[in-house]
C-alpha cells in the first residue's frame, strides 16, 4: 500500500514535472521604446523567422564590440537567415539620454528598447551584460550566452543557421 | 471508501495535469563569488579570520500567463569584505508575486520602482555596489485611458536583512499625449508627474520634527525629429535627521532641476546634460547614513570602461552641485581620408560639476536660502569638484585589427568627493592615455592587449600627497566562445611614498559554455573608489585567490 503511494507520488511528480513547458518564452513584461511608449516584449515578432534579443548598455564595452561587429554583416545576416536583432539597452537615467544618439550615430539598423528598471532584464535572468538570446520562429528561446568575446558572433550565427533552416 | 477516492486521486491525477498541457515556466539564475583573504601589510589587506568569504544567490521565477511569482534566496557566509558586514547569513529577503488583469498590473511583496529620473524615488539593486533597497508591499499600475499611465505605491524599504522605519507612500502619472490623441505628427509630448511621502513617527521630545516628509517632481519630455529634450524639477520639503543636537538637525528644502538635450542623425549624435542639485538626498528613514538613500540623481560625467580613467569617478554631491555633460559622437564615413574602409568612430566628451551658488541651502541651514541655478553656471567663482575632457577614438584597421584610443585631461576633487577635509589633498590633475589593440590570430582566438598611463598632479596647496603615477598594462588572450585568459598589472610607479610604489597583478581565467559561466582569479586588488552609474562604494585593498560562478536556468 505505500509502496504504491510512494511509487504514484513519484509519478506525480515526475509528470508535474515534465508538464511545466520545456520551451521557454519571453515573459509579458514592459519595456520603452525611443519614442517614450511602452511596448509589451512578447509583441516583437519577425514573421516566423529568428529573433536576436541583446541586452547592452552604452557605458558596456564588450556590448558595443559586439553589436558593432554585428552591424558590419547584419545586412548579410538578415539575408541569409531572415534574423531580427532586438538590442535593449538596460542603461538607466545617468546614461539613457545617450542611448538614441549612440545607437543613431553608430548607424544600427536593429529595433532598440529602453530597460532602465531592468524589469524585462530580471525576468530573464540578466545579470550582466551583454546576455544574448536566440529565439527561434515561435518564440522559443532556443540559446543563449553571457558576456562577449571576439568571435562569439559566428557561434551565434551557425545557431541562427541551425534554426532557420 | 476515503482511501479508494484518495488512491483513484493519486492515479489519475497525473493524467489530469497532462492534459493541462501548460503548467507555466519555472527559470532563474545563480551566481556565487567567493573570495580568500591572506595578509599583505604592503597594500594594507587584512586576512579574513574565516579565510574564505562567499557571497552567492539564487533568483527563481514561476510564471504562467500574466502571473510571475519569484524569489531570491541570498546567502553571505560571511559577507566578501567589500560588503557592509550587516549582510550577514541566509535569506530569502525578496520575494514577489505579480499578475496583470484587464490591464491592472498588481503587484505585492519586494519590487523595483522608479520615477521619472529618479530624483524624488529609485529602488534598484545593484549587486556589485551591495545597493538593494527593494520596496516591500503594494504595487498597482493602470493605464485607465489610452497615453495615461498611473502607478501608486507602498512600502518598505530593504536595508540589508532588515526594513527601514519609514512607510513609504508614492504615486506617479505619465501622460502621453500623443498616445492618447492618437497624433502621428513628427513631434510628441510626454508630461509626467511624482509624489513620495515617508511616514515617521516623532519621537524626538527635543524637536518637532514633520512625520510625514513629501517629495515631488515633474517632468516634460519633447521629441522632434532628431531632437530629444527631457526637462525634470524636484522639491523636497524639510527633513532633519532626527537628532538630539541642534546642529545636526536641519530644516532646509531640496530641489533639483535636470535638463537634457540630444540631437542625432545617421552618423552623428550630439548630447547636453545637465544638473542644478541642492540638499535633496532622500531617504527611507530620518537618518543620515547612505543605506537609506530611497532617490537616485545621476552623475554627470562619463562612465569609463578603462582602469585608469576611472581610477579618479566623479559621484554627484547630492547636498549641492550643478553641472553639465556634453558629448560628440561622430563616424567618420568608410572611403574617406580619416575613415578608411570601415569608418572611424569618434566620441569627443566634456564634463563638470561644481559647487552651487552661494553655498547649499544645508549649510545655509535656511528654507529661504535660495541659490540660484543660473549663477552657478558661472564656473568662475564656483569651487570645482570634477572635470573630465577626452577623446576616443575606435577604429577598425583591417580585418585582424582593431583599436581603441582616449585621451583625457581630469580634475577631481578629493576631499569634496570623498569626504576628506578640505585642504588634505585639494584637487587632483591628470593626464590619462589609453591604447586598447586587439589582434585577431586565427578563427576565434584573439589578443587584446591594453596599455594605460596616468600622470597626475598633486594640488600645491594640499597638506597630503595623492597616489601620483600609475602604469597598466593588461593582456588577454580569448578562444571563442569558451576560454579567456588574462594577466593585468597595475604599476604606481609614481608614489610619493617609495613605499607604496607597488605593482597590482591580477590574472584570470573564465570558461564559458551555454548559460553558466566560471572564473577564477588570483591577485592584489587596491583600495580605491568603485563606482557604477555614478553611485560609488570604497573598496579595502585585498589579497588572494576568487572564483565567481553564474548560470542561468
Amino acid at each position: 500500500m505505500i509502496k504504491k503511494l510512494i511509487l504514484s507520488l513519484f509519478v506525480i511528480a515526475f509528470f508535474t514535472v515534465s508538464s511545466f513547458s520545456q520551451n521557454r518564452t519571453l515573459p509579458s513584461v514592459k519595456v520603452k521604446n525611443l519614442k517614450g511608449s511602452l511596448v509589451n516584449i512578447q509583441t516583437i515578432e519577425n514573421d516566423g523567422n529568428p529573433i536576436v534579443i541583446s541586452f547592452w548598455a552604452t557605458w558596456c564595452k564588450p556590448c558595443k564590440k559586439e553589436l558593432n561587429t554585428i552591424a558590419e554583416v547584419y545586412e548579410d545576416w538578415q539575408e541569409e537567415t531572415g534574423v531580427k536583432l532586438v538590442a535593449i539597452s538596460i542603461d538607466d537615467s545617468r546614461s539613457a539620454s545617450k542611448v538614441k544618439p549612440y545607437v543613431n550615430s553608430s548607424g544600427w539598423e536593429y529595433e532598440i528598447y529602453l530597460d532602465p528598471n531592468r524589469d524585462l532584464s530580471r525576468s530573464l535572468g540578466v545579470s550582466t551584460v551583454p546576455h544574448t538570446f536566440l529565439l527561434d520562429g515561435k518564440g522559443n528561446i532556443v540559446w543563449e550566452h553571457r558576456g562577449y568575446i571576439e568571435g562569439d558572433e559566428e557561434e551565434l550565427l551557425e545557431q541562427i543557421e541551425h534554426i532557420s533552416k | 471508501m476515503k482511501k479508494n477516492l484518495l488512491l483513484s486521486f493519486i492515479f489519475i491525477s497525473p493524467y489530469l495535469l497532462l492534459s493541462q498541457n501548460n503548467l507555466g515556466q519555472i527559470n532563474g539564475n545563480f551566481e556565487t563569488n567567493l573570495q580568500s583573504y591572506t595578509d599583505d601589510p604592503s597594500i594594507d589587506a587584512i586576512a579574513a579570520d574565516e579565510v574564505i568569504l562567499n557571497n552567492a544567490y539564487l533568483n527563481i521565477l514561476y510564471t504562467k500567463g500574466d502571473f510571475t511569482g519569484g524569489l531570491r534566496y541570498e546567502s553571505y557566509l560571511n559577507a566578501l569584505q567589500d560588503y557592509d558586514s550587516r549582510y550577514q547569513g541566509n535569506g530569502i529577503p525578496y520575494r514577489f508575486a505579480r499578475y496583470t488583469s484587464d490591464g491592472l498590473d498588481v503587484t505585492v511583496g519586494n519590487y523595483y520602482e522608479q520615477f521619472g529620473s529618479g530624483l524624488v524615488l529609485r529602488s534598484y539593486e545593484d549587486k556589485g555596489l551591495g545597493i538593494d533597497n527593494s520596496l516591500d508591499g503594494v504595487r498597482l499600475k493602470y493605464v485607465p485611458i489610452n497615453g495615461l499611465y498611473v502607478t501608486g505605491l507602498i512600502g518598505k524599504s530593504r536595508t540589508y536583512f532588515e526594513y527601514s522605519k519609514g512607510i513609504i507612500r508614492g504615486a506617479d502619472a505619465e501622460f502621453n499625449i500623443n498616445e492618447a490623441l492618437k497624433l502621428e505628427g513628427e513631434t510628441s509630448y510626454i508630461l509626467g508627474g511624482s509624489f513620495v511621502s515617508r511616514f515617521q513617527k516623532d519621537n524626538n521630545p527635543a524637536f518637532n520634527l514633520p512625520e510625514n516628509v513629501a517629495s515631488m517632481s515633474a517632468r516634460l519630455n519633447i521629441m522632434h525629429g532628431g531632437f530629444n529634450y527631457y526637462g525634470e524639477y524636484a522639491y523636497k520639503i524639510n527633513d532633519p535627521v532626527g537628532s538630539f543636537s541642534f546642529d545636526e538637525n536641519n530644516y532646509s528644502t531640496g530641489k533639483a532641476i535636470v535638463n537634457n538635450l540630444t540631437y542625432s542623425q545617421k552618423g552623428l549624435g550630439i548630447t547636453i546634460e545637465s544638473h542644478f542639485v541642492d540638499h535633496m538626498e532622500f531617504r527611507s528613514e530620518r537618518a543620515k547614513q547612505k543605506e537609506f538613500i530611497i532617490n537616485y540623481i545621476p552623475t554627470l560625467s562619463k562612465n569609463h570602461a578603462y582602469t585608469l580613467l576611472a581610477l579618479y569617478p566623479c559621484a554627484t554631491q547630492p547636498e549641492g552641485e550643478a553641472g553639465f555633460n556634453t558629448n560628440i559622437f561622430y563616424k567618420i564615413p568608410k572611403n574617406t581620408l580619416f575613415g578608411g574602409k570601415y569608418g572611424t568612430k569618434l566620441n569627443l566628451n566634456f564634463a563638470r560639476t561644481n559647487s552651487i551658488d552661494g553655498g547649499n541651502s544645508y549649510l545655509n541651514d535656511s528654507s529661504s536660502h535660495t541659490s540660484n541655478p543660473f549663477k552657478s553656471i558661472s564656473i568662475k567663482d564656483e569651487t570645482l569638484y570634477f572635470s573630465d575632457f577626452n577623446l576616443e577614438i575606435n577604429k577598425k584597421i583591417n580585418k585582424k585589427v582593431k583599436l581603441n584610443l582616449v585621451l583625457a585631461k581630469q580634475k577631481y576633487n578629493k576631499d569634496v568627493l570623498e569626504g576628506k577635509t578640505i585642504g588634505e589633498y585639494g584637487i587632483i590633475s591628470s593626464t590619462i592615455a589609453v591604447a586598447d589593440v586587439s589582434y585577431k590570430i586565427k578563427k576565434g582566438h584573439t589578443i587584446r592587449l591594453e596599455l594605460q598611463e596616468l600622470l597626475s598632479k598633486d594640488d600645491a596647496t594640499a597638506t597630503n600627497h595623492a597616489d601620483g603615477d600609475w602604469h597598466m598594462v593588461l593582456a588577454e588572450y580569448t578562444i571563442s566562445p569558451n576560454w579567456f585568459f588574462a594577466i593585468q598589472d597595475m604599476y604606481n610607479y609614481g608614489n610619493y611614498d617609495e613605499e607604496k610604489q607597488l605593482h597590482y597583478v591580477n590574472t584570470s581565467i573564465g570558461f564559458m559554455k551555454g548559460a553558466n559561466r566560471f572564473e577564477i582569479g588570483y591577485g592584489k586588488k587596491r583600495a580605491g573608489i568603485f563606482c557604477v552609474g555614478g553611485v560609488c562604494k570604497e573598496v579595502p585593498s585585498s589579497n588572494g585567490f576568487s572564483l565567481n560562478i553564474s548560470s542561468n536556468f
